[in-house]
């Protein structure tokens, strides 16, 4: 089997760039300049270099003692939440706004679900000194309100989507039509693998950096760099994919997706996408999403922001399909019992998405000798109002 | 010869409106399209109502969803087309979002098109590469034309490979924009619709995306085959009148 992209865009039977010709300019500069660009070894010095000094990176992989106990395994927890603006978010906005100055675009746009998409790309608009628009729908706004502040602070105009479901998905439909409105100055910054050719397998490279040091760090403190199981939650899929990157090849390496079942999967608010879903087209990309029989997209619900997504990536919806990953589900009330849970036995507050793949070790069968990686994604400073009223 | 072939062979100054399906209410489409007929307008294209039409503004956006929330289904509108096919003779054309044919099938969705009376398509997230080696011979078997966009941005050497896939009209989008844009056609517009006609394509060519008015309208004429109107008519569906005058007093103002 082969994970990575071909060179029409697409991961087995998913993918490709199903776009209006108002977008082929600009998603056909991108498509053959960005490998280019990227790999190349000025950008690589520079982008390495604001990880480092910038962000914050390596982000520790921290064996959770406590976690390993109570599971009867050997469990590391990758702590992106420790990154610069609290997600895994900014590994992606900093390679983009990179790429973006070199197009020479002054004027960048970007969708968010939970708002730490929009806040990893407001801040990489202040460092760079560019105009930033964010998308967001009008529910994201009020139940994300601190990452609303923040992106206003940082001097980004952050715009209501008010249609469908109001969340990620209408923000992304909003964002698509302000590039097609703006195509000569603008810069679409996706947050996630989403979207059509090339942005899937750019931001999986920008992702790629969480296993690039878990390789690293596994092997210095285990002594080898392959964990059995690897373990992330998907909303687009983007930890995911940096998570499962450098593994995607090693068979011997479990790798587990974690959805939102929302209020459950025999309700009709949920996101389980690969449970709930068929092939289609989202967002430019085909892959699996939420739609009825008459192929209107379906609209997702989950406690979650960042998990509020009728779709995933294209990667995904291949890994799926081939059972190269295995899709587990986890519920509202799951996802809150585990964020608890964490945060008493570890000491570590997880955003309401990371929350999702901690839940999922309540799923999993270990074997007592098993090495585990968490992705913990993000940290939970967007989501304690929702914490406290739950704790009530 | 079909009826695109025999429209764009005979006349110039096209007028081409666009409706959303199921809209204001479930069945008006049978009225609408009938009207726009007998006010003489030359062809219709029907938009499928659909959750997230990207290429669209708000105001169509607002009729796809209203149309959902009526209960239109793919089916439902082929029964519609039928019926207006009873006495209406003009091209229809079908607008509509990739998702969509898929979901339905492409194969029967072409069939089921051509067999109540469908001229063309416009399927804006189409890739005319995935076009040609997935569905053109299907197309073609079945006698369904299709028209491609064309925008100021696409090169020359794209808008010929376009223009000969587009076997209804060429869609030339006047603009950088979504549709429903409420402005002249300005300076900028000129010389990119100039450029095109200096091309002197075989394609017939329509203009789209921003015609909202006589001016508009016979402005665009002048350096095409005609023009398509979408937001503005569907803005005049949202009167408070009967189908009959809503639909003539639109197209009187354009006409007079
Ligand atoms: C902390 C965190 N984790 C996960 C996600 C889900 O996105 P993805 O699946 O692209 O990683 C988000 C999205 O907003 C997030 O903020």
């Amino acid at each position: 089997m082969n994970y990575t992209v071909n060179n029409k865009g697409f991961y087995g039977d998913f993918g490709g760039a199903f776009i209006p010709e108002m977008l082929h300019h600009n998603i056909n500069e991108l498509k053959e300049n960005y490998l280019g660009i990227i790999t190349s070894d000025s950008f690589q010095k520079e982008y390495k270099s604001l990880l480092k000094d910038y962000v914050g990176r390596p982000t520790p992989l921290f064996f959770a003692k406590n976690l390993s106990k109570k599971y009867n395994c050997t469990i590391y927890l990758k702590r992106e939440d420790l990154n610069h603006t609290g997600a895994h978010k900014i590994n992606n906005t900093i390679g983009q706004i990179l790429l973006a100055k070199k197009m020479g675009k002054t004027r960048i746009i970007a969708e968010t679900g939970a708002g730490q998409h929009g806040v990893a790309t407001a801040t990489v608009c202040a460092l760079m000194n560019l105009k930033c628009i964010v998308y967001m729908g009008e529910v994201d706004i009020e139940r994300q309100a601190p990452n609303v502040a923040r992106m206003k602070m940082l001097g980004a105009e952050v715009r209501p989507a008010s249609s469908g479901s109001k969340t990620l998905k209408d923000a992304t439909n909003e964002a698509i039509r302000d590039w097609i409105a703006n195509p000569v100055d603008t810069y679409y910054l996706i947050g996630s693998v989403v979207g059509p050719h090339p942005y899937p397998d750019m931001v999986a490279r920008f992702q790629a950096i969480i296993s690039e040091e878990m390789q690293q760090q596994l092997l210095v403190k285990t002594g080898k760099k392959n964990p059995d199981k690897i373990i992330a939650c998907v909303g687009g899929g983007s930890n995911a994919a940096g998570a499962f990157y450098h593994y995607l090849n090693t068979a011997s390496v479990q790798l587990i997706a974690v959805e939102a079942d929302g209020l459950g999967v025999h309700t009709s608010k949920s996101a389980a996408t690969t449970q709930l879903g068929s092939e289609g087209i989202i967002h430019g990309s085909k892959t699996i999403l939420m739609q009825n029989k008459e192929g209107q997209i379906t609209e997702p619900y989950s406690i979650s922001a960042g998990l509020d997504y009728p779709g995933i990536g294209p990667l995904h919806a291949h890994l799926f399909k081939s059972s190269r990953a295995q899709f587990i589900g986890v519920t509202d009330q799951e996802a809150l019992k585990a964020a608890y849970l964490i945060t008493q036995k570890e000491g570590i507050i997880p955003a309401l998405e990371s929350a999702h793949a901690i839940a999922a070790l309540e799923k999993i069968s270990f074997k007592p000798k098993e090495c585990v990686v968490v992705n913990l994604s993000g940290r939970g400073d967007k989501d304690m109002k929702t914490y406290s009223t739950y704790l009530k | 010869m079909n009826r695109l072939d025999k429209l764009f062979a005979n006349k110039n100054n096209i007028l081409n409106i666009y409706t959303t399906a199921g809209y204001p209410k479930l069945n008006d489409t049978i009225e609408v399209v009938t009207r726009l007929a007998e006010a003489g307008v030359d062809m219709v294209e029907i938009g499928l109502p659909f959750s997230d039409p990207l290429a669209d503004g708000p105001t169509i956006q607002n009729s796809n969803s209203i149309a959902i929330k009526n209960g239109i289904t793919l089916d439902i509108i082929f029964e519609q087309i039928k019926e207006i096919r009873k006495t209406v003779q003009i091209p229809i054309l079908l607008m509509g979002y990739l998702n969509q044919l898929l979901n339905y099938g492409v194969s029967n969705f072409i069939k089921k098109a051509a067999e109540v009376g469908v001229d063309g398509l416009i399927i804006p997230d189409m890739p005319i590469d995935y076009y040609c080696s997935n569905y053109k011979a299907l197309f073609i078997r079945n006698n369904i034309q299709m028209s491609f966009l064309i925008t100021p941005q696409t090169s020359i050497k794209r808008i010929e490979a376009i223009a000969i896939e587009s076997t209804a009209f060429l869609y030339v989008v006047s603009s950088y924009a979504i549709t429903g844009n409420n402005h002249s056609i300005n300076q900028t517009q000129i010389k990119y619709l100039n450029k095109i006609k200096k091309l002197e394509l075989k394609t017939p060519q329509l203009i789209g995306f921003g015609i909202h008015s006589k001016e508009t309208f016979t402005s665009a004429c002048s350096y095409a085959n005609g023009a398509i109107i979408g937001s503005a008519f569907i803005k005049a569906l949202e009167d408070q009148d009967t189908i009959k005058n809503k639909v003539n007093n639109f197209i009187k103002k354009l006409k007079q």
